[in-house]
């Protein structure tokens, strides 16, 4: 796995436990160190292992804490460079959907040995939608599922979201538009500013 | 509307009587946002939308083109005669207002009589004109690539933030490293921290031994007349005479500089050491070369003693032995003193 997947999950845990946590994750992990580097590749055994050991310390089931990652992921002042990125996928909720697809695609042009999950939207109708997420690490769906959730509040869209479970190495996530805009989202300025 | 009948003349034609009448306006405002159409004494008769967002203090319709944009290249372009003239090419522009956004643009003659469509583009310059016109994504056509090139800046630097912590990890964990290092690089030889290492663990068993201190004379001209690549390697060369000259017991290293140390374990024979000190002056003088230069040194030595029934600490050692050193470099270089007792401090070193 990409060291800046494993480096999320660290920034994550630090910022929402303590870096004393994340510590102790590392050495009850027993993963030799305590600092995953962004641009590394690692074992995918060591995602696995690091996953389930925050679990285990955090007293957090894994696909709980899986989906407050991406929810962090997404909402998280430390990470809302990440957030901008995945806004430029589209105006409205609904076209950042389209957009997951080519995802994957998009994180390759900027870090070209980045393989994010595969990522398949299916519409069954203009308001509900199907996300086929294929990815090695087990749980993944739950990460998008936060990320979907903490995207709908940024274009202020209401859905509902369901993780309908897993079968050969890929997991559905259901989605229901109920309102497209619920609320008023947050401003997206295409032009990044540094206030 | 301003593209007048004369247009859509030409289009039903072409697409068949059946055709109804259509605003090119319109379908130019949501294919090129960013165009102008003029007139045929260049004046602006049309604004797309985009640009229409530019221009936030006073009106262009009615302006002569080149009023409000300045032509950079081709220059020496200054009517509307002349404008047609680079219909075509790739025009290179400049908002004459502040904030004077340059802007890449192209001239084509319209259908309609004399009029010409001017179609802009932001080029490099959208990363800056995003943010000070506050434009969003449906100001660009949806076919038009400035979106995804301001997603691939952000994505770049991001991507570049990492890569530049990791180098600052990566500089820390060097200079830690350094730090942490007993080796001098240059030579091989120990360094200071190592030598004081090991001073402290042959005063704690309390064993005799003998530091000779070695300073090089004429070191600074070689470093002087033939860079410092020549000096590098005499040190270089001095290091391996002194391995030559020595037991395997016997510890060398580099204090910094053209300054080295030897520890002789059990050594307390003053004779021994003198031949020995003698063999490493003989041994530096011989010249050096170093390509095509001819590098000449020598060095001078002084020596302490540490027995077994005195008590001393290194820093004793360390002063003592270069009392013995400048005495050597006093009284002409090139040779070894032994400390002892009534040895003076140099007035002039």
């Amino acid at each position: 796995m990409h060291g800046l997947t494993n480096r999320a999950i660290q920034c994550f845990v630090i910022d929402t436990y303590g870096v004393d946590r994340w510590t102790e994750c590392a050495r009850v992990a027993d993963i030799g160190f305590s600092d995953f580097e962004t641009l590394l590749i690692y074992d995918n055994d060591l995602t696995n292992e690091i996953l389930d050991t925050a679990s285990a310390v955090l007293h957090r089931p894994r696909f709980e804490l899986m989906e407050d990652l991406g929810t962090y992921l997404m909402s998280h002042p430390n990470t809302e460079s990440l957030r901008r990125l995945l806004r430029f996928g589209g105006d409205t909720f609904i076209e950042f959907l389209h957009s997951l697809d080519e995802l994957p695609d998009r994180a390759r042009l900027a870090v070209s040995d980045l393989i994010l999950p595969e990522l398949d939207l299916r519409d069954q109708t203009a308001t509900q939608y199907s996300l086929a997420c294929r990815s090695p690490i087990a749980g993944s769906g739950h990460v998008f599922i936060g990320i979907l959730r903490a995207m709908a509040d940024d274009y202020g869209a209401l859905v509902m979201l369901e993780h309908l479970g897993a079968s050969q190495g890929i997991e559905t996530i259901s989605i229901s538009l109920v309102a497209s805009e619920f609320a008023t989202g947050r401003r997206f300025d295409l032009g990044c500013r540094d206030d | 509307m301003i593209w007048g009948a004369g247009m859509t003349d030409i289009l039903s034609d072409r697409t068949g009587a059946e055709a109804t009448p259509c605003d090119m306006a319109a379908i130019f405002d949501v294919l090129c946002p960013m165009h102008l159409v003029l007139n045929k004494t260049g004046h602006i008769i049309h604004v797309g939308p985009t640009l229409e967002k530019i221009r936030h203090k006073g009106d262009w319709l009615g302006k002569r083109f080149l009023e409000i944009f300045a032509l950079k290249r081709p220059r020496s372009v200054n009517s509307a005669k002349e404008l047609m003239g680079v219909a075509g090419s790739k025009l290179h522009l400049q908002l004459r207002d502040p904030p004077t956004t340059n802007l890449k643009g192209v001239l084509v003659p319209s259908c309609v009589d004399g009029q010409q469509i001017v179609n802009l583009s932001f080029g490099i310059s959208a990363v800056e004109a995003v943010q000070v016109y506050d434009l969003t994504s449906t100001d660009f056509a949806p076919t038009d690539l400035t979106v995804e090139m301001l997603y691939l800046v952000e994505a770049k630097s991001a991507a570049m933030e990492a890569s530049r912590k990791l180098n600052q990890r990566l500089q820390g964990a060097m200079i830690a490293a350094e730090e942490q290092a007993f080796t001098d690089t240059l030579t091989g030889l120990k360094n200071r921290r190592a030598f004081d290492v090991i001073i402290e663990r042959h005063l704690e068993t309390g064993s005799p031994f003998a530091l000779m201190q070695i300073d090089l004379d004429f070191f600074k001209m070689v470093n002087d007349s033939h860079g410092h690549a020549a000096g590098d390697y005499v040190l270089q060369m001095v290091s391996r005479i002194m391995i030559a000259e020595t037991r395997v017991t016997d510890t060398m290293a580099r204090l910094g500089g053209d300054e080295f140390v030897i520890l002789f374990p059990d050594l307390s024979d003053i004779a021994v050491l003198k031949r020995i000190g003698n063999r490493i002056i003989s041994q530096l003088e011989y010249p050096i070369l170093f390509q095509e230069n001819v590098c000449r040194i020598s060095a001078s030595i002084g020596t302490v003693f540490k027995t077994s029934n005195r008590l001393a600490t290194a820093k004793q050692l360390y002063e003592e032995a270069d009392l013995a050193l400048y005495a050597s470099k006093r009284v002409g270089r090139a040779r070894q003193t032994f400390y002892h007792e009534g040895l003076m401090p140099s007035s002039g070193a």
